[in-house]
């Protein structure tokens, strides 16, 4: 080019002011906006906050309203007295050789498994206790414990991942070898059989349970992380940034913990995302076993264990107040997290871009 | 390629013996009297002996808790292990390798039925859902695939349970045989048939449960495929959308539909622990859990032991179907 | 919306403070497309359409293909991308005509017009019409062709070469069989062995060397040439009347590149079809095409044959373009550049959408998008440099 071209070109930016227009033309977003914009542009997204925003509400400000208002919480029992007409029917042979039907009809009173009214919006159960106020504290000891065990796996994960697909070699066969064989166990059983284990023990009281409980799932439970941590390492440590950040003489912790593992985030945060309906899935299931959140505190596993049909069909069949309300905030919960995580994941993969 | 499965072969075995040593463990964190709380009744029914306990003790380390005498008895318990004594469970007063190749193969018929229909079900529905991206269908099935993932399956047998049996009475509630009824012995049809009768529900909750995982692997694959170039080829050679999907596109999603799936394979003899107990039906789960909650120690250890070993076989079928499926691994 | 505050960072003065589409927007937009979409997805859809419907008569019998004011959009969420907007032009028996342009100018988006292959749902032809003059000398009207109907036209009578040999065959498949299938779904009354054997020779007239072995290899123990010699293969088995090929070397060595456009050009002879090639080299133009048409952000700015293209280039994005070229016989230390980039296609201007980057816009340029300005009777150009009715003195004083 020569100068003189090189001045006319000048000359026209300047006299034009063209630049301005070019910049409106274009519509430059920052990352975090692009993520949240993709995130709440699904519907599916939006449904699920939703979902999660209403059992958060639901079991932390819900049980304090009921303690403010009614001064009463997960164990209090009512006694509520009213009549039921027991009927007993036998067959018995008569002396002229026909089989008659014998029907008994007695009242009797109950004071447990109140129906649904108006101070108990859901009635009582089988111990007197009120089901509406037992479901918040069922969702919050679920969040609760879901909640940190994803912190203590997501941590757990990112030390060991990130330490496997950092300094590779034996490390990183170390390591990998030992999440393998955690990966093999089988994940069910063994929690059962720890749980069995703990809850036989009679020096640890009842309380503390759960926080066993919360090792034990987390202990099963962090090899995910692990994995996805060290994969993203081993495929960043290739990257051209990387090196780039290594001329600069930077040391190995800074190097990992500034530029490896908040790349890595994207993936986590879906991950856990998703991973916490697992949680509260296993929790549930532990509790309707008998194995999880103790008696008397309340836990949807627990509440639906009434309707277990070995211990009888009456409750299975005629009070689905008791147990019905509990399954649908897990489905709930579980959905409403895997939603956020599904959208998180659309978000996050610029791949998914229309 | 014989080098990568001996390869593979030995690290499935590393890892086999890691899980023993983990299992192992298992039984060095119950308490010393936990056993004797459980086997007192064992032990007061006559159907074990003083001897036995302690001999039980040894073989599980909780007799000697000194790091010798640990690594002795867990090298004595690996090398009948191995050699294939699992041990013998005080509960059901059996060898446990005896109870379980009783009750697996009721298991395996309910797990191997509900494979199946996972298989019919979701992928026709994964594929279509692919390639009706973001329309009704998709977004319908797409929600129920995550509903079945969602449903906690001591829930969902109970809502059958309530609509089925109860209120419906189609179903029979609980157990694997009519309990009023008396069969003559030769009238196997009909005995078949009450088994098949009483199977149809806890099928239907394992296929719900996990029908949609099977959807949405299929849907998330075929997507990957359907947006590449040799698609784009495929339809240019003028070929009906039809056979572009299942011949062009299908065919390639086979790849990791069928190391994941063949990888399932040995897990179904594994058992389904809490369907099988809602629905009181005797299988290999059902039998677990009522060890694990007896604290039947040697069962526990055998059938942990025995879960492990099929995962891993798991890992290692999923492998070689890989290199059976895909011909681009096949020659490296 | 407290929850998208965790989202925002620091603000950056010129990048924050300009305008987004909000959700709402969005939303709208998104609504507006699927109805769209909808609609035109209805059309393709028709079964048992009468054939008087997509007959047609061809402007000149000469031609193969008569692309005329096609305009394909794409309905994506953020707005309309006008990826060809009004482009006319012909393919005539026998020749090869060159389409050339920047990446995103729109040059594959009419490749994949004609044979159908935008990607739905979100891409649709609008407006315009496609002739194309089969065999039997019946015209079709692409457009309206229904999908059917196209299914028999695409492979058999238009081929198309793809820009990636590496990705661009089945990796499942054998070659063989993906060369099978096209003959077997094309042809009538072929076997499958008459089917091999017309693929064996396909693939040796491509220069293939030993095609029995080629024939049973997976794509992935081919080396990248040898693939984009077999989609060349694939392409011609059917005795096309016209091949399209999109970026048939970019993938490729330099020193295979020219095999294959030496192989192309072999083929076009042998075959008396036509050849659409689409590519951004313009040495690759220069070597191969007869005719030229060069794109610029979804619209036509000239075109012509070969020798008025590169010798008397009109357009000011043209000239530019040659100027780019490195030639080796000027010794200036820097290659020429045209400067600004390509606009966002979404709203585009209704001006003319070279005049950021122009050197020689003027105020005339601010108004409407000019028209083709006819030099001979091949060769136009799109700019108003040429128009003699609206040039002002004062212009002409500036050149």
């Amino acid at each position: 080019m020569t100068d003189k071209e090189r001045n006319k070109a000048m000359s026209y930016t300047d006299n034009n002011n063209t630049e301005p227009e070019l910049v409106q033309n274009f519509r430059v977003i920052s990352p975090g906006r692009m993520v949240a914009k993709r995130f709440f542009k699904s519907k599916l997204s939006i449904a699920g906050l939703i979902m999660i925003i209403f059992v958060f509400i639901f079991s932390f400000v819900g049980p304090l309203i009921i303690d403010a208002t009614w001064g009463y919480k997960e164990t209090q029992v009512f006694k509520i007295e009213r009549n039921t007409d027991m009927v007993t029917v036998a067959q018995f042979t008569g002396p002229d050789g026909r089989t008659y039907d014998y029907y008994d009809k007695s009242q009797t009173v109950i004071i447990f498994k109140a129906p649904p009214s108006a101070e108990h919006w859901l009635g009582t159960d089988t111990s007197g206790f009120d089901i509406f106020t037992r479901l918040m504290y069922g969702g919050r000891i679920s969040l609760v414990i879901s909640f940190i065990v994803i912190f203590l796996e997501t941590l757990v994960g990112i030390i060991l991942g990130g330490l496997a697909g950092y300094f590779g070699k034996w490390v990183d066969q170390l390591i990998m070898r030992i999440v393998d064989v955690f990966a093999c166990l089988p994940y069910l059983p063994i929690l059962l059989v720890l749980s069995a284990a703990i809850s036989s023990i009679e020096t640890i009281p009842a309380e503390h349970r759960i926080y066993y409980l919360m090792a034990f799932i987390t202990l099963m439970g962090w090899t995910g992380v692990a994995r996805i941590v060290r994969g993203q390492i081993l495929m960043l440590r290739e990257q051209e940034y990387m090196m780039a950040a290594t001329t600069t003489g930077i040391s190995s912790i800074h190097k990992i913990f500034r530029h490896l593992i908040p790349n890595t985030m994207p993936q986590l945060i879906v991950s856990a995302t998703l991973g916490l309906g697992g949680v509260i899935l296993y929790e549930s299931t532990l509790s309707y076993l008998g194995l999880g959140v103790p008696f008397p505190r309340a836990a949807w596993g627990s509440m639906i264990a009434l309707a277990d049909p070995s211990r009888g069909q009456e409750i299975l069949a005629y009070y689905p107040n008791m147990w019905v309300p509990a399954g649908i905030l897990i489905v709930v919960t579980v959905l409403g997290f895997s939603f956020i995580g599904d959208g998180l994941r659309d978000a996050f993969d610029p791949r998914m871009k229309r | 390629m014989l080098k990568y499965l001996l390869k593979r072969l030995g690290l499935a075995i590393i890892i086999l013996l890691g899980a023993s040593a983990l299992i192992y463990l298992l039984s060095m964190l119950m308490p010393a009297d936990y056993i004797d709380n459980q086997t007192s009744a064992a032990l007061q029914s006559g159907a074990m002996t003083m001897e036995d306990v302690m001999r039980l003790k040894e073989l599980y380390g909780l007799a000697d808790k000194s790091i010798g005498g640990i690594a002795k008895s867990y090298i004595t318990w690996l090398k009948s292990t191995v050699s294939g004594d699992l041990g013998f469970s005080f509960l059901y007063g059996k060898p446990v390798t005896t109870v379980l190749s009783e009750y697996i193969w009721i298991s395996f018929m309910i797990a191997f039925i509900s494979y199946i229909l996972q298989i019919i079900i979701g992928i026709p529905m994964g594929i279509k859902a692919s390639v009706s991206q973001y329309s009704a269908y998709d977004y319908t099935v797409s929600v129920f695939a995550m509903m079945g993932t969602a449903l906690p399956s001591f829930f969902l047998s109970a809502l059958l349970m309530n609509v089925f049996a109860i209120k419906l009475g189609i179903f029979p509630l609980q157990g694997l045989t009519t309990a009023t009824t008396v069969f003559a012995p030769d009238a196997h049809l009909q005995i078949l048939l009450d088994k098949v009768w009483h199977l149809v529900l806890p099928i239907t909750v394992l296929t719900l449960l996990n029908v949609g995982g099977t959807m949405k692997f299929t849907r998330t694959n075929m997507l990957e495929v359907l947006n590449s170039d040799y698609i784009r080829t495929a339809r240019a050679k003028g070929l009906s959308e039809k056979v572009v999907t299942y011949k062009h596109a299908f065919r390639n999603t086979m790849i990791p539909l069928v190391t994941s799936l063949s990888g399932m394979l040995p897990g179904l003899f594994g058992g389904a622990m809490i369907t099988e107990t809602v629905f009181a039906i005797p299988g290999i789960g059902y039998m677990a859990l009522r060890a694990t909650r007896q604290g039947d120690i040697p069962f526990i250890m055998g059938y942990n032991m025995f879960l492990a070993a099929l995962t891993v076989a798991g890992m290692l079928i999923s492998d070689i179907m890989y290199m059976v499926v895909d011909p681009r691994v096949k020659l490296s | 919306m407290g929850l998208l505050n965790i989202f925002k960072r620091k603000k950056i003065e010129g990048i924050d403070n300009t305008m987004y589409l909000t959700l709402r927007d969005e939303r709208r937009i998104s609504k507006e497309n699927n109805k769209i979409i909808k609609y035109y997805e209805r059309m393709k859809a028709r079964k048992n359409v009468p054939e008087e419907e997509y007959l047609t008569q061809m402007r000149d019998p000469n031609n193969v293909v008569e692309f005329e004011n096609l305009h394909t959009y794409f309905f994506t969420d953020v707005g309309t991308v006008k990826s060809v907007n009004g482009v006319s032009f012909d393919v005539p028996q026998g020749k090869i005509v060159g389409i050339v342009g920047e990446s995103g100018c729109g040059k594959s988006v009419t490749s994949l017009s004609l044979m159908q292959l935008v990607q739905a749902p979100t891409g649709q032809i609008v407006e315009g019409s496609i002739r194309y003059k089969a065999n039997d000398g019946k015209c079709y009207e692409i457009t309206k062709v229904p999908r059917d109907k196209m299914l028999k036209i695409r492979g058999k009578d238009i081929s198309m070469i793809f820009q990636e040999p590496m990705t661009s065959l089945n990796p499942v498949f054998r070659i063989g069989e993906q060369m099978d299938e096209v003959v077997l779904l094309h042809e009538d009354g072929m076997t499958p062995e008459s089917a091999k054997k017309r693929s064996i020779e396909m693939l040796r007239l491509v220069g293939i060397a030993m095609p029995e072995k080629i024939y049973s290899k997976y794509p992935h123990e081919l080396s990248g040439g040898m693939r984009q010699r077999v989609m060349i293969a694939m392409a011609l088995s059917c005795n096309p009347r016209l091949i399209i090929a999109d970026e048939p070397t970019t993938a490729l060595d330099v020193t295979i590149q020219a095999q294959i456009l030496e192989l192309l050009r072999e083929i076009k002879e042998k075959i008396n079809g036509s050849i659409m090639l689409i590519t951004h080299d313009l040495g690759v133009i220069a070597e191969m095409a007869d005719l030229v048409v060069v794109m610029y952000a979804g619209r036509i700015i000239e075109k012509g044959t070969v020798r008025e293209i590169f010798h008397s280039p009109k357009h000011p994005y043209t000239i530019g373009l040659m100027k780019s070229k490195p030639s080796g016989k000027t010794t200036d230390d820097r290659l020429f550049s045209i400067k600004g980039q390509v606009p966002n296609p979404i709203n585009m201007p209704d001006h003319c959408y070279f005049y950021n980057r122009c050197d020689r816009a003027m105020e005339v340029c601010l108004g409407e998008y000019p028209k083709l300005i006819q030099f001979s009777p091949t060769h136009f150009a799109a700019c108003y440099l040429y128009d003699e009715s609206r040039l002002s003195g004062d212009d002409l004083a500036k050149e």
